[in-house]
């Protein structure tokens, strides 16, 4: 049963100047799971994907990637090995059509017969980007903007997916939706690396969870069991 | 669009149908344009034909200035430096030996130079790939940083290059400059070098690596989070912008016929920014466009400096007034057309059927 797990990162520092953001990080995440990062604003969430992504460069420590070191790798590099990142903010190319934006989340990729199936069914999964297609993405509200983010991840063929807040700024129906969308997208077989301040619905659907606070993990454990932990009811959940 | 779609019997898919259009129609207006030189040529006076080329030149370098500056995002000032490069080899391989020996009086000119000329055309073509390859080099520094700093360190480059100009006298001679280049450059070369710029440029634009410069000047992170190498994008777009601005350079010495170092300050860079925001930034239309404006407006504000005759005032002529009037029309622009004239959007057939469609239709 201890297979290798697809990410494993070990002692991960990560200094801004002389600020450390995260200090001395241990996570894993197995094949197939749905994994969560949860802790509060500056716990060192985003920094820590965007390390394990290849934006931000570690002063320390290991990232181990389908059995490869990649700490230190440039993110071009790690994007075509299947680890993809949907930022925080969903970062999407206002300016370019909402096609456009999808044809860039796979840009690496051959324009082959499979490029265009991937491409539809993107769309079809997304029946309002579908209708907006042609539009500048800059035109769609702040819900379909997060959808197209995880489209644009999608057509990258992701292997492990990292999403960094993807129900930042949303209201709660829409919540609930992108959260559909990532129990639908893990079951087409991707790993899923989630980041959220939301922290009853992440620990809702993840196998796994860890808590971070100031840059180190305080806690972690099967997102149930975190989620009734006292702790964590009385710092993120809002219970007393 | 694969073999096998097209190999298919039956009529064509619309996409390469529209396609096709589009081909011929942009040969017919190649043709269209090619007679009006033509006519250009027999029937204008020798200043038309100048300015004419003239704004060939400066059209080319908004094209590929607008490349990197527009098109992929990254504010740079140092055209004036890759135009001086383009125009200093090319004028150094044509010049004859004797005329060489003439104009370097202080200093003699080194060896391999002083003693032999070669044609235009493959001047032309070493000076790109020259300044190419200096653009090459020179993004290894250039692009560890963006935004102002980018700017500062090019703006930086743009003046190392004319000082060099100054002082390396035995190649350059100095702020003497190259004098009795050949009048070489006429309206074949001047827009024929256009014509090929902006083939390469709007195929480059519309290809999928056009797209990832786009998505670069959107939002670099997101982009290298995409699978795009940042660095080797923007590399391709400089040192591309840098072979054509080479070669105008290389055609605008052979027009002026003398060229020193103070032509090639950063009032050229300032020129050519001028014209791609007033064009629109990122829209390669725009940018021919705003060059001819820029180009023959200046020529057309002349007449605002004659003394004229106005309801029976005697209005004398006031010298420097049309670059008040030009300022003013600068700032008409900024203030009505935030983007330019044409913000990021091009010229396309599909637009212009579509404009002239409707006009047809209200008739």
């Amino acid at each position: 049963m201890t297979a290798p797990p697809m990410l494993e990162v070990n002692g991960l520092t990560v200094r801004y100047g002389g600020i450390t953001a995260i200090r001395s990080v241990d996570i894993k995440v197995r094949r197939g799971e749905i994994v969560t990062l949860v802790g509060a604003n500056g716990a060192g969430k985003s920094t820590l994907l965007g390390a394990i992504s290849g934006l931000i460069k570690p002063a320390a420590g290991s990232i181990v990637y389908q059995g490869k070191e990649v700490a230190g790798v440039q993110a071009h590099r790690l994007s075509r090995q299947g680890l993809i990142l949907v930022p925080e903010g969903r970062r999407i190319f206002i300016n370019l059509s909402v096609r456009e934006n999808l044809i860039l989340g796979g840009y690496f990729r051959s324009r082959d017969a499979e490029f265009g199936r991937d491409l539809e069914r993107v769309l079809a999964t997304f029946p309002r980007l579908a209708e907006r297609a042609g539009q500048p993405a800059g035109t769609l509200s702040g819900g379909e903007r997060q959808m197209l983010a995880l489209g644009r991840g999608l057509m990258g063929r992701p292997k492990l997916m990292m999403l960094d807040e993807p129900s930042l700024g949303l209201a709660p129906l829409l919540v609930a939706e992108v959260f559909k969308v990532i129990r639908r997208i893990h079951k087409q077989g991707v790993t899923v690396l989630l980041v959220e301040q939301n922290a009853a619905a992440a620990l809702g659907i993840a196998d796994r969870a860890y808590v971070l606070e100031t840059g180190r993990v305080v806690l972690s454990g099967p997102g149930r069991e975190l989620a009734a932990d006292g702790r964590v009811q009385r710092a993120y959940l809002g219970m007393e | 669009m694969n073999l096998r779609d097209l190999l298919k019997p039956g009529p064509l898919p619309p996409a390469i149908q529209s396609r096709r259009r589009d081909t011929l129609l942009t040969i017919g207006a190649c043709v269209l344009t090619a007679v009006g030189l033509w006519l250009l040529q027999a029937h204008t006076s020798g200043y038309v034909v100048h300015m004419a080329c003239v704004g060939a030149l400066f059209a080319t370098l908004a094209v590929s200035y607008n490349l990197i500056n527009g098109v992929t995002g990254q504010f740079s000032l140092e055209p004036n430096a890759f135009v001086a490069c383009g125009a200093y080899v090319t004028a150094l391989l044509t010049l004859s030996p004797a005329e060489k020996e003439a104009s370097f009086i202080l200093e003699p000119l080194i060896w391999p130079l002083s003693a032999f000329s070669i044609p235009l055309l493959p001047a032309l073509v070493i000076a790109g790939l020259l300044t190419a390859l200096m653009a090459f080099f020179m993004g290894f520094p250039v692009f560890r940083v963006r935004g102002d700093y980018l700017a500062i360190v090019t703006l930086g480059f743009g003046e190392v290059i004319r000082v060099v100009a100054n002082n390396a006298q035995s190649v350059t001679n100095g702020p003497l400059g190259l004098k009795g280049i050949p009048h070489l450059t006429n309206l074949w070369w001047s827009w024929g070098l256009l014509a090929v710029c902006l083939f390469c440029i709007v195929r480059l634009v519309h290809s999928s690596y056009g797209r990832a410069l786009k998505a670069i000047r959107e939002d670099e992170t997101a982009a290298e989070a995409m699978g795009i190498n940042a660095f080797w994008h923007k590399m391709l777009a400089f040192t591309l912008s840098a072979f054509f601005e080479g070669v105008a350079g290389g055609l605008l010495a052979h027009l002026i016929t003398t060229i020193s170092p103070s032509l090639f300050t950063f009032f050229l860079t300032f020129n050519l920014l001028i014209i791609i925001v007033v064009g629109g930034l990122g829209s390669t239309t725009g940018a021919v466009l705003a060059a001819f404006l820029f180009t023959f407006g200046g020529e057309w504000l002349r007449v605002v400096e004659e003394p004229t005759r106005l309801l029976g005032w005697d209005i004398p002529g006031i010298p420097g007034m049309r670059m008040v009037i030009f300022s003013l029309i600068l700032v008409g622009v900024m203030i009505f057309l935030r983007r330019g004239i044409l913000g990021r959007h091009d010229f396309t057939w599909r637009w212009i059927i579509a404009v002239l469609g409707r006009g047809r239709t209200r008739s």
